[in-house]
């Protein structure tokens, strides 16, 4: 098992190499630059912040230098938001997505598999049937939407919880964000687990359960459960990834200083660095997540060994 | 002891609890912003949304007051020499820093030296170029030393201009002529903008800056004026998003929004009618002619049709909700420094339909028969600009000439343009830097880069040659109108609307009134409860 940690960690280090190169890359084959403005600028105060960044070298001397300082875990200063580094901007947003990402995972979790086994054990009535009617909304319904009527509805209208904006010490202006972000995993993980427990349920191992004569709050939460929850965990490695690094979407519509919409706002002002840096932090999510999802696998299905 | 009495009583204490909580409070506004300054550092910044921030924390030798009038700063007085080439201001005695250190003339020497510095890389150094040897000094052919600006004794700063500047005065309210508190800068170096770090001179000194959050300022206790100004603290949020806004502002957790969304402007217009302001902007929206060689667009006759048969009241208030006005004019209608009835063209007020006779007649003339011209409608992606550039194509469609649209991404379009890339019409906007008419006549002139349709006349260039070392205000504005009038005569570029700066205010905040450079310092704000 921790071989398997430590080789699976190994191989992340030339995946991650080879993400980051081609990132490099591909952001300089857009065209423009990051000083590119709406009025252009004097060639010769050009060259001047061009050689200020760095970027008056060739192409390869400036990879050999990003990759050189990315080593060092130094991930550039930003060019658009040039009192800052990335590794600041980072400092400052990740625990933020992080916070919030996290707060919706859980949620999505613990209501979206008490839902799914709901409507698995009440298969066919009026609740199921309500519970999967809900779900279908909520994954059809975009966060573009659900996030503004929210707002409007609980900021605007009752005045219950600020319309946006961000306190790290208030949890009220977490409050509607969390929901926006939870509310599409909500719907699918309770789709997952309703499917997987039925499916569950008719199996040998449950079946044998049963006929043992076990309580049959045991066989649901021990052995069907357990083993409903194997698709809900191998989709959760990747949404995890996504929504600990923030959501642009949701980050723009409640003002959030989270690290989502560095992404969009760095490739659109070609921010090099501050790209590159979102990269390859949700690059080591993405890795992160799912070798967490595969040793998960290995106590949740007594079947799958690594060794 | 009567109900009534019991309830007076009740309201008594909670006005005494009321107003005991309100002396303790300070007073906060939370404004938005379009959107995070690129850097506090303001010899590298350039935008309005920067140049806000900018402005409540520094004060220059001249600001603009709630009617964006210049009116006194840090310089209490100055004389302009009589060939209108030396500018003395005389300092105030009582201008300090945030950290009480007085305000000298050489914080402003240091200043300008730093801007013009090629090694500053300053991305608007060249607005400052009207000073004696600046733009030497930013090329790197001279010293920073050499620059024309002076500091005769403490108080004192004089400054030695190329040619006379009508504009100067105007100029200095722009961002990149603040002081900077050389101490902190030279012993800070880039981290000179950091909260704790930053001193600045103007009503407000920065508390702190969290990006796509906001930019905190609190009263600054040395400010020469601090007894009057009302407000305690600013919050500055930025929106990319403006409903975001919107919602927040009708939430009362904002109390100003310096735009509003298009798309909702039906709503506002309805619901929060004292609250929305849209006023006339320094800002025209205009559309470059050029065509390949020997291309009907070289005759001035089509170009002026396809003028003529442009709806600007439809496209003003269709595709731009009222957020823009229609445009006749280069000139923003409104600038300072000039004539009284600026040029316009003309059929502002004729009917569309003989208006489309008219132009047919011109294309007539031109030699251009119906439907052999077809042209490329270029734009930068947006939507906006992308139903602008579809209604044209249906207007020019009745006068028979056919159109292409052709979009193009924003980062790379201005660099084409500039560069003198090959196109039929696109779109451009320009903002003015300064309220003085040159500033956009300027954009004609031949060898500048912001001439995108490489027009070129010798007439409008000596016109704007004379202009540029003509003393007499009056004089110069009658030149400038007079070169207008050549340019709108030959449209190379037809004016299509002029910008409107829109904002939210709520009806607590006191002291805004809506100018045509759209400036609103805190300072001279209020808050009601």
């Amino acid at each position: 098992m921790l071989r398997y940690t430590l080789r699976r960690l190994a191989s992340a280090v030339p995946t991650v190499f080879i993400i980051v190169t081609l990132t490099f890359f591909m952001i300089r084959l857009a065209p423009g630059g990051p000083f590119d403005l709406e009025r252009p600028l004097d060639p010769l105060i050009m060259e001047n912040l061009k050689r200020a960044y760095n970027l008056d070298g060739s192409l390869w001397s400036q990879y050999l230098t990003y990759m050189g300082n990315l080593m060092q875990g130094d991930l550039g200063p930003s060019f658009t938001k040039r009192d800052f580094t990335v590794n600041d901007l980072f400092a400052s947003g990740l625990p933020i997505s992080m916070l919030l990402g996290g707060l919706a995972i859980s949620l999505a979790v613990l209501i979206g598999t008490i839902l799914g086994a709901i409507a698995a054990l009440r298969q066919n009535s009026w609740l199921d049937y309500t519970i999967v009617g809900l779900a279908t909304f909520g994954i059809t319904t975009p966060n573009f939407v659900v996030a503004p009527l929210l707002s409007l509805f609980f900021g605007v209208i009752l005045r219950w919880l600020p319309a946006g904006g961000w306190s790290s010490s208030d949890p009220a202006y977490w409050v509607l964000p969390v929901v926006t972000l939870a509310l599409p995993q909500v719907a699918v993980i309770a789709r997952l687990v309703r499917g997987a427990t039925i499916e569950a349920l008719r199996s040998n191992h449950v079946r044998t359960a049963r006929a043992y004569g076990l309580p049959a709050r045991t066989v649901v939460v021990k052995h069907a459960l357990r083993a409903a929850m194997l698709p809900a965990v191998s989709y959760l490695g990747p949404t995890a990834a996504g929504l600990l690094t923030g959501s642009v979407v949701v980050e723009t519509i409640f003002g959030l200083p989270g690290i989502g919409r560095y992404f969009v706002q760095g490739a659109l002002g070609r921010d090099y660095t501050l790209v590159m840096g979102t990269v390859v932090v949700i690059a080591l999510f993405i890795l992160l997540f799912n070798l967490i999802v595969d040793l998960l696998y290995t106590l949740l299905d007594p079947r799958v060994r690594y060794d | 002891m009567t109900l009534f009495s019991l309830r007076a009583g009740a309201c008594a204490l909670a006005l005494m609890a009321g107003t005991a909580g309100m002396a303790a409070a300070q007073v906060t506004i939370v404004r938005g912003n379009d959107t995070d300054p690129a850097t506090l550092d303001h010899h590298l910044t350039s935008t309005v949304a920067e140049s806000r921030i900018m402005n409540d924390l520094y004060e220059g030798l001249v600001v603009q007051d709630a009617q964006a009038k210049v009116v006194p700063g840090v310089a209490e007085s100055w004389e302009i020499s009589e060939d209108g080439l030396t500018y003395t201001f005389k300092l105030r005695d009582d201008a300090k820093w945030s950290n009480g250190d007085p305000v000298v003339a050489e914080d402003f020497v240091f200043a300008l030296r730093r801007i013009m510095t090629p090694a500053t890389a300053a991305i608007y150094a060249n607005i400052l170029y009207p000073i004696a040897n600046a733009e030497a000094v930013a090329t790197g052919g001279k010293q920073p030393e050499e620059l024309g600006v002076e500091a005769v004794d403490e108080h004192t700063l004089k400054f030695t201009l190329n040619a006379p500047t009508p504009y100067f005065l105007e100029l200095l309210t722009h961002q990149s002529s603040l002081p900077m508190h050389r101490a902190t800068v030279e012993a800070e170096g880039s981290n000179f903008t950091k909260p704790g770090v930053m001193v600045t001179n103007g009503a407000y000194k920065l508390v702190s800056f969290a990006p796509n959050d906001r930019i905190v300022m609190e009263k600054n206790e040395h400010f020469h004026d601090a007894a009057n100004v009302a407000i305690d603290r600013v919050e500055w949020v930025p929106f990319e998003d403006r409903s975001a806004c919107l919602r927040r502002f009708e939430a009362d957790e904002v109390q100003m929004c310096t735009d509003v969304p298009a798309e909702q402007m039906a709503y506002m217009r309805e619901n929060l009618k004292d609250e929305l302001h849209v006023a006339p902007y320094l800002g025209t929206y205009y559309l470059p002619v050029k065509g390949a060689d020997g291309s009907p667009l070289k005759d001035k006759r089509v170009r002026q049709a396809i003028s003529m048969v442009l709806d600007r009241d439809f496209i003003a208030e269709e595709v731009w909700q009222e957020t823009m006005l229609p445009g006749y004019s280069m000139v923003p209608p409104g600038i300072s420094n000039y004539v009284e009835t600026p040029p316009a063209l003309d059929y502002a007020d004729e009917d569309l339909l003989d208006r489309e006779d008219k132009a047919k007649a011109l294309l007539e003339e031109a030699g251009v028969a119906e439907g052999s011209l077809t042209v490329q409608l270029s734009y930068n992606s947006s939507e906006n600009h992308r139903n602008t550039m579809t209604a044209i194509a249906d207007m020019l469609k009745n006068i028979g000439i056919n159109a292409t649209l052709n979009e193009m991404e924003g980062t790379n379009y201005f660099n084409y343009l500039k560069e003198g890339g090959a196109f039929d019409i696109v779109r451009a906007g320009w903002i003015g830097d300064y309220s003085d008419p040159q500033n956009f006549l300027f954009l004609f002139e031949g060898g500048v880069p912001f001439n995108y349709p490489r027009w070129e006349n010798a007439d409008y260039d000596a016109l704007m040659d004379k202009a540029a070392v003509t003393q007499d205000l009056g004089q110069r504005a009658q030149i400038m109108a007079d070169a207008e009038t050549i340019l709108l005569d030959e449209v190379p570029a037809i004016p299509l609307l002029t910008y409107s700066s829109r904002a939210l205010v709520s009806g607590k905040v006191q002291g805004y009134e809506d100018n045509l450079p759209d400036v609103h310092l805190t300072r001279w704000l209020s808050l009601a409860e």
